[in-house]
């Protein structure tokens, strides 16, 4: 097919707006947001500009938008030895536990900063009850950082009043970017709804970073952002596959759904080594709504069985589990949880059911009325605070979650790096964490092997249960990297071979596709010569349902499913050329799916190189049915070639660093 | 549980160059029609259901119906955000209704002043561990 080109004649040439700055933070997420009161705080002595561009409106970004009812990484009175031994059980074996203790030892300082800020986080009652964060404040109970006591649902997490988390962390970085930018005299250094499509690599210097493009979704105007270093922090890949809802229910995904994969494809286009990008999440949520399990079972001690009352991980499938995944089905990680609940579905056992009831029954042993009324509200703020959609569905069902149980389910696969996950890119880590290789860092903590890209939050790879918390402190630690290594190069100049004019050809491709053809066929969503973003996104959704291990296979995939998928992935690609927007936001959508495309195919690649089934209740590989910890107890790391679509895949060898 | 802008009460945040709505939704989503200057959400499918349209609508114009794939007709959750707290009206299908208040901060709004009172970097610690205002942990 002949390729086709934008040489606006067509659709209108938009303004290029150029901007020069220091450091560029990209993403306005928890990532962005620590990054951006980091930066600013050592930039502004130095005259070093700091800029973030966040493609909605940074009160409300990110994968914290709607609120949140708890903090998962909070290490207070415990060890951050054992964090790291927990993530790596978690995560079955592989981590990179110098990122992973060095996230743990910076963490709680971030949260400390959210109460400070305003987030109202729950304390223990002298009675050894909870008190909100009013309660906790009127009686004068002290500060998480003089010593308050949190209510923990579990070992890492603190409850909190959390609709407005994002807000108030926001308030914080907008503040941040504020004082740098009035100090230095800069016009602006905060763009929202300016969407970073792909990043250049500087012209003198192939190995650096040196510019990022995008546009804005509400006007005609192009920005190429110059920087002598960024944070990527543009977040993981949400609707990747083929969700359970299809229809308008697809926008309830568990994950924010403008999770494009940006994160992981901005890196991609400029080589940056990812690391293991087989890694998925598939979390058991209440069906349909996806409403947080966590605190059910962590808080309120609710059990999930089968229809017929069974620990389904126990008996026979915990027997069955043993051969395959010792030792790793001894720990009871989330995935082995998982796989044991799948098979007592395939059995017919469904629905699963999460018993509220038994739960609210026990509890309501050892409360009174007016605890009991307390405890009901803290159950339906679990949902109002995060996941506001599940109260409309238990509202519309009649559920009256204190007399019956309700439905979970394994979900459509996520691919992240701040939650139970660790997709992503392979980064420095501090160097400074005993027994850790020498190769494992590089001079400046969280940049990848781009010279002047750090990550952080979701595409940072190989270290999950980062969270809400650990991704602002992530940032933190980024941004403040960054800042090194351009004090440390004062002269680099940020260069890019193309032009402004090829870079705006290139971002408004769809539009000037869109242009030239519409009036050929009489419904502008059929015609033979493009692709509209929605057809796209469902195409590549069903590739990746059917091949590479979604819900209709059960997570099954193979060698022969995983190649004929991405011969079916490249051509999806190929077609990716004639994508076609009719306005700004379908111009959005397009680029965003073209992100999701890149996200998927490394996924697949990953798995395909991966000859086991490291993650059972995730993902399965029919022709390695077992995990090998003899061949395979390493990471897969890969790099992208932009060029020529050409991948290189080897396995680095894992290093324990904590017993 | 896509959002909706009821006709009756939606106007257009009149002569703004745009609507709350469009401002605040994470997803893109609401647009405004020049032509009757009322919002819509362009996009049904993408919504996530965050209700941040919902709660940042001066005119309280914005409800959101259950995603008609999977959930009943009937029920409604309406909150009303205030300064330091939100309250919620869950409304059940069978009619009956749930309310609840819970606080959303402690500070008054716009009053974070991020640097007052913590330390000014140190340049020599610029490449170890820990922040400019706090030294990491140690174990």
């Amino acid at each position: 097919m002949e390729k086709e080109t934008c040489t606006f004649s067509f659709c209108q040439r938009p303004e290029v707006i150029e901007v020069e700055t220091d450091l560029l933070l990209i993403g306005g997420g928890m990532a962005c947001c620590g990054a951006a009161f980091e930066a600013a705080r050592w930039a502004t002595p130095k005259g070093l500009k700091v800029t973030m561009v966040d493609k909605a409106a940074t009160d409300r970004s990110g994968a914290v938008a709607m609120g949140l009812s708890a903090i998962n990484t909070y290490i207070g009175e415990n060890k951050v030895e054992d964090y790291v031994r927990y993530v790596r059980g978690d995560l079955m074996g592989i981590i990179r536990e110098d990122l992973v203790f060095d996230l743990g030892r910076h963490v709680d300082d971030s949260v400390w900063l959210f109460e400070e800020w305003g987030l109202p986080i729950w304390k223990k009652a002298d009675d050894g009850f909870s008190l909100d964060g009013f309660q906790a404040r009127d009686e004068g109970k002290a500060l998480l950082k003089d010593g308050g006591v949190p209510v923990r649902s579990g070992k890492w997490q603190i409850m909190i009043n959390g609709e407005s988390y994002k807000v108030v962390v926001a308030e914080a970085a907008k503040a941040a970017l504020e004082f740098n930018r009035k100090a230095l005299n800069i016009p602006q250094n905060h763009f929202e709804r300016v969407f970073i499509v792909k990043l250049y690599k500087d012209a003198n210097d192939p190995k650096r970073v040196a510019a990022a493009a995008g546009f804005s979704v509400r006007e005609n105007k192009i920005y190429l952002f110059k920087a002598k270093a960024m944070v990527n922090a543009a977040g993981g890949a949400v609707n990747v596959f083929r969700p359970r809802s299809v229809a308008e229910g697809q926008g309830r995904a568990w994950y924010p759904v403008w999770n494009s994969g940006s994160g992981f494809a901005l890196g991609m286009q400029v080589g940056a080594e990812l690391t293991m990008m087989e890694n998925r999440f598939v979390p058991a949520r209440f069906k349909d709504g996806y409403g947080p399990v966590g605190a059910w079972f962590l808080f309120f001690k609710a059990k999930a069985s089968n229809a017929l009352g069974e620990d389904y991980c126990t008996g026979e499938n915990f027997e069955e589990t043993k051969k395959l995944y010792s030792p790793y089905a001894e720990k009871m990680g989330t995935a082995i949880r998982n796989h044991m609940m799948m098979m007592d579905m395939k059995k017919g056992k469904g629905p699963i059911l999460m018993r509220t009831h038994d739960a609210m029954a026990e509890l309501a042993t050892k409360m009174d009325a007016k605890r009991i009324k307390h405890l009901e509200a803290e159950a339906w703020e679990d949902f109002l605070d995060m996941a506001i959609g599940q109260a409309g569905l238990w509202a519309a069902k009649n559920v009256e979650p204190n007399k019956e149980p309700s439905e979970i389910m394994p979900t459509e696969p996520y691919l992240l790096g701040s939650h139970a996950g660790c997709a992503g890119f392979w980064c420095s880590g501090p160097g400074d964490i005993k027994g850790t290789p020498a190769e494992w860092s590089w001079g400046y903590n969280r940049m990848s092997t781009v010279k002047g890209l750090f990550m952080a939050g979701d595409v940072v790879g190989a270290s999950g249960h980062k969270f809400s918390s650990g991704s602002h402190a992530e940032g933190r630690i980024a941004a403040k990297a960054a800042l090194a290594l351009i004090l440390d190069e004062p002269n680099f100049k940020p260069t890019i071979k193309a032009t402004a004019d090829e870079v705006a050809a290139e971002l408004y491709l769809p539009y000037e596709v869109f242009e030239k053809y519409k009036v050929y066929s009489t419904d502008p969503f059929v015609n033979p010569y493009y692709i509209r973003p929605k057809m796209l996104q469902a195409r590549l959704q069903k590739i990746g349902d059917e091949y590479f291990g979604g819900i209709s296979t059960w997570y099954m995939t193979s060698k022969t499913m995983l190649d004929e998928g991405l011969k079916q992935l490249e051509i999806l690609k190929e077609d990716a050329g004639k994508m076609a927007a009719a306005n700004l936001h379908e111009l959005m959508r397009c680029w965003e799916n073209y992100h999701r495309i890149l996200s998927l195919e490394a996924h697949a690649r990953h798995i395909l190189f991966r000859e086991e089934s490291r993650y059972p209740g995730y993902y399965y590989r029919g022709d390695f049915l077992a995990i090998n910890d003899k061949d395979w107890k390493c990471f897969v790391n890969s790099v992208y070639d932009p060029e020529t679509f050409k991948w290189e895949i080897k396995k680095v060898p894992y290093v324990q660093l904590f017993d | 549980m896509p959002s909706y802008v009821i006709t009756e009460k939606c106007d257009g945040c009149k002569a703004q160059d745009k609507t709350a709505c469009q401002y605040i939704c994470p997803n893109d989503l609401m647009a405004l029609d020049r032509n009757i200057m009322k919002a819509f959400n362009q996009e049904p499918e993408q919504c996530w259901e965050c209700y941040n349209c919902v709660k940042i609508c001066p005119q309280q114009a914005i409800e959101v119906r259950g995603y008609a794939d999977f959930v009943p007709l009937g029920a409604n959750v309406i909150p009303l955000r205030g300064t330091d707290s939100i309250m919620w009206t869950v409304k059940f299908r069978n009619g009956s209704l749930k309310r609840f208040k819970f606080p959303i901060r402690t500070t008054a709004e716009g009053s974070v002043d991020p640097y007052t009172g913590k330390p000014e970097p140190d340049f020599s610690k610029l490449k170890g561990s820990g922040f400019f205002n706090a030294p990491a942990r140690t174990a």
